[in-house]
């Protein structure tokens, strides 16, 4: 507990080094978000009108006076304006977020149903020619980029089939689930074939080693059946490497699929947080980058909690 | 020498190491300029041809050469992926190293500044850092460089740790070599093999996230090659030009298949203790 403890003491700390971090890393981008927001009106503008609109959205102070504020809402809840929405950045990013919720949880459900039996497969039936090939497909698939397959993907359906993936409107899962379910299958697929591929090659190696062991050997010279002896006392050990890698993978994937959301279309977190970036909207990208970083924070100490809970071995806190 | 032929003498290492090296040749050839056509010249009368006798790999929208052209971008994301990754070990190790040779505040200061820095998606701290330096090769570079850091410092600083407390390291002390000499001979020399096994790694995500920021249109500027940029550049001319996606995604996915093999060669062959137990 120890360990834990600490990792929750050093929690703050580190996401006050994040908020800093991108606090600082946005100021420093070349051009003013007015003239970016503006565009070419922006030359327009008479100097009061510059100061006024500076002074809405708060970048008349100097950075330290606006980092002030910055933090000083976020404790209250308010993030602060973007400037190219013209609304609160937690709405702005609220409304993004569930589907990149879903579309994560969908990447891993499919990762794990994929992964899971194609490692223990792999691992049960080790050195034999279907070990071979479910290695090789999953070394190919380890190395296949998501834009890469994304691209193949809709290549094959739109030549080989003529149809093209859902884009246009997203539909929300509550309001349309057949429509929201056909829209974001495709960007799942696209995301957990590689993520299947990780989780089949931990899962195969994790499996080996536990099987290697003795008590799985012991196991086995009291008459166990295989069927028992990989399901109760081998698997639940070979599940602990699994957990980590689809803990820290769904984590990257809340962060948003920014190329996977470019090419389907997607209006995800990933692709907010690029416009955000390109369109120097401040408090956008402060707001994001700050609400993403929290989440996959939050996952890597769930993750840890997951790690404890599984193998009581562990003593983190003597490491 | 000894290495090598562990690794030929390796399934997957073999295979690795063969495409490896073929493209290293091609990079070289690729920067050289020693490419069939000239990358960024416009053949307008052979715009979108097919892959033939002439263009093996066809023409783009410009008429220009599209195996000349991945030539070119190979060798650009090598470029990207090697500076890249050389900075990563360079600062990863320095870092871990110091933090574990003077332990306490610089310990715990320097890893902290990498939580920090993991406590951000790859892709997104990859982003920030191009849009503050804009976009180019060598920004794309240090970006990679910065964001592939904290692994290196992490993966030197564990096992320096437990090496400080081993006895050959006290006997050095008492013999009065300095410090610079136990950090560099005693510590640095038996992570050789874990850091070879990880640079290899980091190649790989190193070449995929170079195509993903170039496919954003934040790595190397056109009009110069650049593979994720081709990728991207093919998404309007899919159907009627399937050369212009196919033959990009195919170099970059077999360049990071090469990369990964070899490292789980050298994983196999450098580290008895991730060797596969037999089942």
């Amino acid at each position: 507990m120890n360990y834990l403890m600490r990792r929750l003491a050093t929690f703050p700390l580190v996401l006050l080094g994040v908020s800093i971090l991108v606090f600082v890393a946005i100021r420093m981008v070349p051009g003013d978000s007015i003239t970016a927001m503006l565009g070419t009106e922006a030359g327009l503008l008479t100097p009061a009108q510059r100061d006024s609109l500076a002074a809405y959205f708060g970048i008349d102070q100097p950075w330290f006076v606006q980092y002030w504020r910055w933090i000083g809402g976020i404790l209250h809840g308010n993030f602060g304006i973007s400037v190219t929405y013209g609304r609160p950045v937690l709405d702005v990013i609220l409304e993004r977020f569930p589907l990149t919720l879903e579309l994560a949880l969908l990447s891993m459900i499919i990762a794990l149903a994929v992964g899971m039996p194609a490692g223990i497969y792999a691992a049960t039936h080790s050195e034999k020619p279907s070990d071979l090939g479910v290695r090789v497909v999953a070394m190919v698939g380890q190395s296949t980029p998501s834009f890469v397959l994304g691209l193949l993907i809709i290549y094959t359906l739109s030549a080989g089939f003529g149809v093209l993936p859902a884009m246009g409107e997203f539909a929300p899962l509550w309001q349309d689930p057949l429509r929201n379910l056909s829209q974001l299958i495709l960007p799942a697929i696209t995301l957990g074939f590689a993520f299947a591929a990780s989780v089949t090659r931990i899962a195969r190696s994790a499996m080996l080693d536990v099987l290697s062991d003795d008590y799985v050997r012991t196991a086995r010279s009291k008459g166990a059946s295989a069927r028992s002896v990989i399901w109760r006392h081998a698997l639940p050990n070979a599940l602990i490497p699994v957990v980590t890698l689809s803990g820290i993978e769904f984590g990257y994937l809340l962060g948003g699929a920014v190329i996977v959301e470019q090419i389907y279309a997607l209006p995800g977190l990933g692709r907010m947080v690029l416009d955000a970036i390109l369109q120097r909207d401040y408090a956008l990208v402060q707001g994001s980058v700050l609400f993403i970083a929290f989440n996959f924070m939050i996952v890597n100490l769930l993750v840890d909690l997951a790690y404890v809970g599984l193998d009581p071995r562990i003593r983190l806190g003597e490491q | 020498m000894r290495i090598l032929r562990a690794i030929f003498g390796h399934g997957s290492g073999r295979i690795g190491g063969i495409i490896v090296g073929l493209y290293l040749m091609l990079a070289i050839l690729g920067l050289l300029g020693l490419t069939p056509h000239n990358p960024i010249t416009q053949y307008r009368i052979d715009r979108l041809h097919a892959p033939n006798g002439a263009y093996w790999m066809g023409t783009d929208l410009f008429g220009r050469d599209v195996a000349s052209r991945l030539m070119a971008g190979i060798g650009q994301s090598f470029t990207v992926a090697f500076f890249s990754v050389a900075f990563a070990t360079l600062a990863g190790t320095v870092l871990g190293l110091a933090a574990a040779w003077l332990g306490r505040r610089w310990d715990g200061v320097v890893m902290r500044i990498m939580d920090v820095l993991l406590a951000f998606p790859a892709i997104l701290l990859a982003l920030l850092i191009v849009t503050v330096a804009g976009p180019g090769t060598w920004t794309s570079v240090i970006a990679i460089g910065i964001v592939y850091t904290p692994i290196f410092t992490r993966v030197v600083r564990g096992p320096a740790l437990s090496l400080k407390a081993r006895e050959f390291v006290d006997a050095a002390r008492t013999f009065g070599s300095s410090s610079f000499y136990i950090v560099t001979r005693h510590l640095l020399l038996n992570l050789v093999a874990p850091l070879t096994v990880q640079v290899t790694l980091a190649l790989a995500w190193a070449l995929l996230t170079e195509a993903g920021l170039s496919f954003l249109g934040l790595g190397t500027q056109p009009p110069a090659a650049s593979l994720g940029l081709m990728l991207s550049d093919s998404r309007n001319l899919m159907e009627t030009a399937p050369w212009l996606m196919i033959f990009p995604g195919l170099t970059i996915m077999i360049s990071i298949l090469g990369f990964n093999l070899l490292g789980d060669a050298l994983r196999d062959i450098l580290d008895p203790k991730m060797r596969r137990a037999p089942a």
